[in-house]
């Protein structure tokens, strides 16, 4: 298993878990965040979201958000698969696992990654609601742009 | 020469295709796509201000030179996670 993917087989936890803490018994603290597809979306009741990703370059993004979380806590690896096609309520469309010596700096590479997946991962969100459909569109991603990798990480660090 | 274009999510519904195959004169730029791509379908020019671009899977700039048989996409603002 890699420890960056973007598929549209079902996500697995544990087994992401399992791939990235086996490097290392040095680690004290492992941090897991899974994001779901939810009902509700800016008053709307949403009936499901199909992901469409630009496979090479989110598979890219991904590791260029990897080595940035590990210049900043290089104690830290880190394992994030990201699913494509359609997904249901209550399925996961992304998993992000942080392994570490210390907590502090689990949480904090774990968050910052979701922060950055939002902001240069060419993944798009197409949402079905009741009575129409609708593309999400978030930022503008521009990898090089200082401003909103230093947001990503002071989020990190709150 | 000729160039493969990439339209993702609402600029591929908009193209009508996700994939399209251009010629182009040379030299080109990633802009000189572009150009052409809205002389042809109008509709996509609301994306020119926030959109991003790659050649080749890799991010761009609009300046960037596009050689024969590069693959230059065009993404609107990304909404994964």
């Amino acid at each position: 298993m890699s420890p960056v993917a973007v598929t549209s087989d079902p996500l697995d936890l544990q087994a992401l878990i399992e791939e990235i803490s086996r490097a290392s018994t040095a680690d004290g603290a492992i941090t897991s965040f899974v994001g779901l597809v939810r009902e509700q979306n800016q008053g709307r009741r949403v009936s499901f979201l199909e992901y469409e990703a630009y496979e090479p370059l989110a598979i890219r993004a991904l590791q260029l958000i990897i080595d940035e979380a590990r210049d900043t806590w290089s104690d830290t690896r880190i394992g994030v698969h990201h699913r494509t096609g359609r997904l249901e309520l209550g399925e996961a469309s992304i998993i992000i696992v942080a392994t570490s010596p210390h907590r502090a700096h689990a949480f904090a590479a774990c968050r910052y990654t979701i922060e950055r997946v939002k902001q240069i991962v060419p993944i798009w969100k197409h949402e079905h609601f009741e009575g129409g459909d609708v593309w999400l569109e978030g930022a503008t991603a521009d990898p090089a742009d200082e401003a909103a990798r230093e947001t990503a990480r002071r989020i990190a660090c709150a | 020469m000729r160039v493969t274009v990439r339209l993702f999510a609402r600029l591929r519904d908009l193209a009508g295709s996700g994939e399209l195959v251009r010629d182009v004169a040379t030299p080109a730029t990633v802009e000189t796509v572009w150009r052409s791509l809205v002389a042809e379908m109008p509709d996509l020019h609301v994306y020119e201000r926030t959109m991003s671009v790659a050649v080749n899977a890799d991010y761009a700039k609009m300046s960037a030179k596009v050689n024969d048989g590069d693959e230059v996409a065009f993404l609107p603002p990304v909404s994964g996670g």
